[in-house]
């Protein structure tokens, strides 16, 4: 994960820590060190708050939200549409849940690319982009694209998009450098599909996750899975 | 005496304490159940754990699946509030450039401080920990015994509900038999990794967490710890009475509106209010402190961020217990004729040893643990089981190159499914799948993964310090810490002797390393200076007056009535997590202060 802190401050924060007058004869633009701060050395740093948009430091936390509550979505109606697919293909269902679009995660990811913090902001960019040369990929082999495909087609792509092997060198060709970037797209997309769908009560069950109920007493483990392990 | 604003102070209070965690909550505690008339003032707001707790909200109906962000930097449900890494209006500067030397402050401005998500982890130093100097020539001894404190631990733990084993392990003491609630039973994959690190001498016990497993003891418990103090004992009783014991579900990060658990505000505040001996001030930003001309304290200077007004407030005697470096920042801010350079720092020692724990981490998946039936294991919401250092032989013959130890805090279990669950899988998968595979992956893989994170001891060092900016203020103007950090050679090597014991163990168990590992660069193994959170040192205790800031009771040597009870008066940072020492000082500091008041001599 990213440091959530701010290495290189920029120039508005540091107006606000050490004032105007301070500040113009202290800093140049685009270096942001202090540099007549006593015992100067370069990489000195003010650790200030982030203050973008979001959600604030002091939120909420008991209440529910839904996506788009706090700040507004991304996706038109064809990028929701083809993300809703990719939920449904990568977690489809089956008899142990629902599928992920069944459970509207498309929603939860476009709640992700359209966050206003900068964790997300890689996520964004891989997704939006990947989601426009999804279509290109799909038009130039099936003339068609994502959402229109047949589902032997749409096997066809994930299953290589999904399973990345080595490779001994990389090909250089323009046609490897897509696929990399889509199967990069396909892994992120994957990442927050299953990020969404597990934390959901469904999900939960699924993986086998019992907990977050009130007992009086701890539970045991089975005897049998202790003796498979070797300890009972 | 309740919580009040700024308006309705006393003219005078006995005591002043400044800041309401760990050490502020134990000195109003121990200070007002013997009648003392306290003031606390706190920087942050308000906050009911009974209310506030997301106990049993989960990912899916929180933004971004309660994943971190900068404004909630540990999760949206975690128990911090205007805090974390930064907190809003109050900056600092770190002025040591590389990731290794970096000195990350986390702050959490409300009430209670920290003490609403900390780990409980909750360990007593061993006699060796007070005396680390004359054991191995480096860092300073303490100017008590582990035998002075003693009795103060237990009493800690009887008051805040600690659970724990007994093992009789070498400087890692026992508590009196019945002192200790009984520890949760180990998951399953915690049971793997204590039997297979048995096999290769590495010791895995129950952990120490201050957590109820069971109700306390509210019939004999009081009458205990307050022997001929009726009123104490009622009081203590009846706050006992409200806490209910774990109910074996959720995360005790997030805090716990059944005060099973110890936060200053569901243990230490409640009973302290109920003695009618407490006013307490939020949003009271604590600037300085005041002497007269003889050099004692008078009071302090407090900005009420409400509305930004200054306030002056009057006791005999004033408390810091802002947390160590926040401790520091109001002495240095504390200028007058007197004491040109902060209060009470007539050796400039003020900000000097700064010290947090060292830490690394290695991540693995053992084979074993995959395909687990469902289970619950939510347990007691957090540390079951772990390693207390067990070289201490080897490491006094001169057979390792680090002085001081470290241990190991180790987990596995089939937790609740949070962003990242089902990320990596690739990894062990055959490069990747989808569709039903993926599903049958997931369900394969939850469960079986481990992670070890070792917690050593930092020796003190001349370079870990921190000192007034010159420049940068906060947003109520006043002056911000500046952070200066060096880790030397012993915790370096510690942490490449960390990261081979945890590949040794996870191979123990037929694992893999999936992240660190003795391969990983010791500077780059090792966390940055703060990143363990376990800040201490800055105004260091001590027998002699000109080498150091307070005597063994916390209270500075220039200035008899300004007393410290957090961890800034630490002399070591033993690799036991500081916190229950903390409070067991804070409380040994409280009576004397209280015996101080009594004969007068404050
Ligand atoms: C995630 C996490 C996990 C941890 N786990 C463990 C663990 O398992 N075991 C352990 O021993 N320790 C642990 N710790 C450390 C533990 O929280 C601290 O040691 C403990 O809280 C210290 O108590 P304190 O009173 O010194 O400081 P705090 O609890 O931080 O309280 C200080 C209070 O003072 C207030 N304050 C600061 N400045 C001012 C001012 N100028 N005016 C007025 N008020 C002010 C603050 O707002 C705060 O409320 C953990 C910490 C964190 C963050
Ligand atoms: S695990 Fe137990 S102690 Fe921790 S928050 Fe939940 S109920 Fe409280």
């Amino acid at each position: 994960m990213k440091s959530p802190f701010s290495d290189r401050l920029d120039r508005r924060t540091a107006l606000k820590w050490i004032g105007t007058a301070a500040a113009s004869s202290l800093i140049k633009p685009g270096a942001f060190a202090l540099n007549s701060s006593p015992a100067a050395e370069p990489g000195v740093t003010i650790a200030a708050a982030y203050d973008g948009p979001g959600y604030g430091a002091d939120p909420d936390v008991i209440k529910d939200y839904a996506p788009g509550e706090l700040w507004p979505l991304t996706f038109d109606d064809h990028q929701r549409r083809t993300a809703a697919l990719l939920c449904g293909l990568i977690i489809p269902a089956d008899e142990h849940s629902p599928s992920a679009s069944d459970l509207k995660i498309h929603d939860f990811i476009d709640e992700w690319v359209s966050s206003p913090y900068p964790q997300q902001a890689g996520d964004r960019k891989v997704i939006l982009t990947g989601l426009i040369q999804l279509d290109v990929t799909s038009e130039a082999r099936f003339g068609k694209k994502f959402v229109d495909l047949k589902s032997a087609q749409h096997a066809e792509l994930c299953e290589e998009l999904a399973i990345v092997k080595p490779e001994a060198a990389p090909d250089p060709s323009e046609a490897a450098k897509t696929k990399r970037s889509l199967q990069q797209f396909f892994r992120t997309f994957r990442n927050l599909t299953a990020g969404g769908f597990y934390t959901t009560p469904e999900g939960m069950k699924d993986v086998g996750y019992t907990g977050n109920v009130v007992l009086a007493t701890q539970p045991k483990p089975p005897a049998d899975l202790l003796a498979r392990l070797g300890l009972d | 005496m309740p919580l009040i604003t700024s308006s309705k102070t006393q003219p005078e209070y006995d005591v002043i304490i400044v800041g309401s965690g760990a050490g502020g909550g134990q000195t109003a505690y121990t200070l007002t159940m013997e009648g003392v008339k306290v003031l606390m003032l706190e920087a942050g707001r308000s906050y009911d754990p009974q209310t506030e707790t997301a106990m049993f909200q989960t990912g899916a109906k929180a933004p971004l699946r309660g994943s971190s962000t900068p404004d909630k930097p540990f999760g949206f449900f975690d128990a911090t509030i205007d805090g974390g890494w930064t907190s809003p209006g109050e900056p600092y500067v770190r002025a040591s450039p590389g990731r290794a030397n970096q000195f990350k402050w986390w702050r959490a401005r409300m009430m209670g401080g920290r003490t609403n998500h900390w780990g409980r982890l909750s360990f007593r130093n061993g006699p060796y920990d007070f005396k680390p100097r004359s054991r191995d020539g480096l860092g300073f001894d303490w100017p008590l015994d582990y035998e002075d404190l003693e009795s103060y631990y237990e009493r800690v733990e009887l008051l805040i509900g600690v659970y724990g084993e007994n093992h009789g392990m070498e400087n890692t003491p026992d508590s009196a038999p019945g002192v200790l609630q009984p520890p949760p039973a180990p998951r399953v994959g915690e049971r793997l990794l204590k039997k297979r690190s048995a096999d290769i001498d590495v010791p895995v016990v129950a952990a120490h967490r201050a957590v109820l497993t069971q109700r306390q003891d509210s019939k004999n418990i009081p009458a205990k710890l307050h022997p001929n103090n009726p009123k104490a004992q009622r009081v203590l009783r009846e706050a006992m009475d409200s806490r209910a014991a774990c109910f074996w579900a959720t995360s005790c990060g997030r805090g716990c509106s059944i005060k099973a658990n110890y936060q200053s505000t569901t243990v230490h505040l409640p009973p302290a209010l109920k003695t009618g001996n407490l006013d307490i001030v939020p949003n009271a930003m604590v600037r300085e402190v005041e002497t007269d001309d003889a050099g004692r304290a008078t009071g302090v200077v407090y900005i009420d961020k409400t509305d930004g007004t200054e306030h002056r407030v009057k006791a005999r005697a004033v408390v810091l217990a802002a947390s160590a470096a926040s401790t520091v920042r109001i002495m240095l801010n504390s200028k007058s004729k007197r004491f040109p350079d902060g209060v009470a720092n007539s050796t400039g020692l003020v900000g000097k040893y700064l010290m947090d724990t060292v830490g690394a981490s290695v991540s693995g998946q053992i084979p074993m643990l995959e395909n687990l039936p469902p289970l619950n294991e939510d347990g007691a919401g957090g540390a079951h089981v772990y390693a207390p250092w067990w070289l201490y032989k080897e490491q006094i013959a001169g057979k390792l190159d680090f002085a001081r130890g470290y241990h190991i805090e180790m987990g596995s279990g089939k937790m609740m499914p949070k962003m990242g669950t089902g990320s990596g899988l690739e990894k062990f998968n055959g490069g990747g799948s989808w569709g039903k595979n993926f599903k049958q992956d997931v369900r394969r893989y939850h469960g079986s993964f481990c992670g070890m994170a070792g917690r050593g001891e930092m020796i003190p060092n001349e370079d870990s310090y921190c000192e007034i900016d010159s420049i940068v203020k906060d947003q109520w103007g006043i002056p911000v810490l500046r952070f200066y950090w060096k880790w030397s050679d012993h915790e370096l090597n510690q942490v490449a002797h960390m990261q081979q014991t945890f590949a040794d163990i996870i191979s123990a168990c037929g694992g893999r390393v999936l992240s660190g590992g003795p391969e990983k660069d010791r500077r780059d193994a090792i966390h940055p200076g703060g990143d363990i959170i376990h800040e201490v040192g800055g105004a260091i205790m001590g027998e002699d007056r000109r080498k150091s800031v307070t005597n063994q009771f916390g209270a500075t040597w220039d200035v008899p009535n300004l007393y410290l009870t957090d961890g800034a008066p630490f002399v070591s940072n033993a690799d036991k997590n500081p916190t229950l020492t903390l409070m067991a000082l804070a409380w040994r500091s409280s009576d004397h202060l209280v015996g101080e008041l009594a004969k007068g001599n404050i």
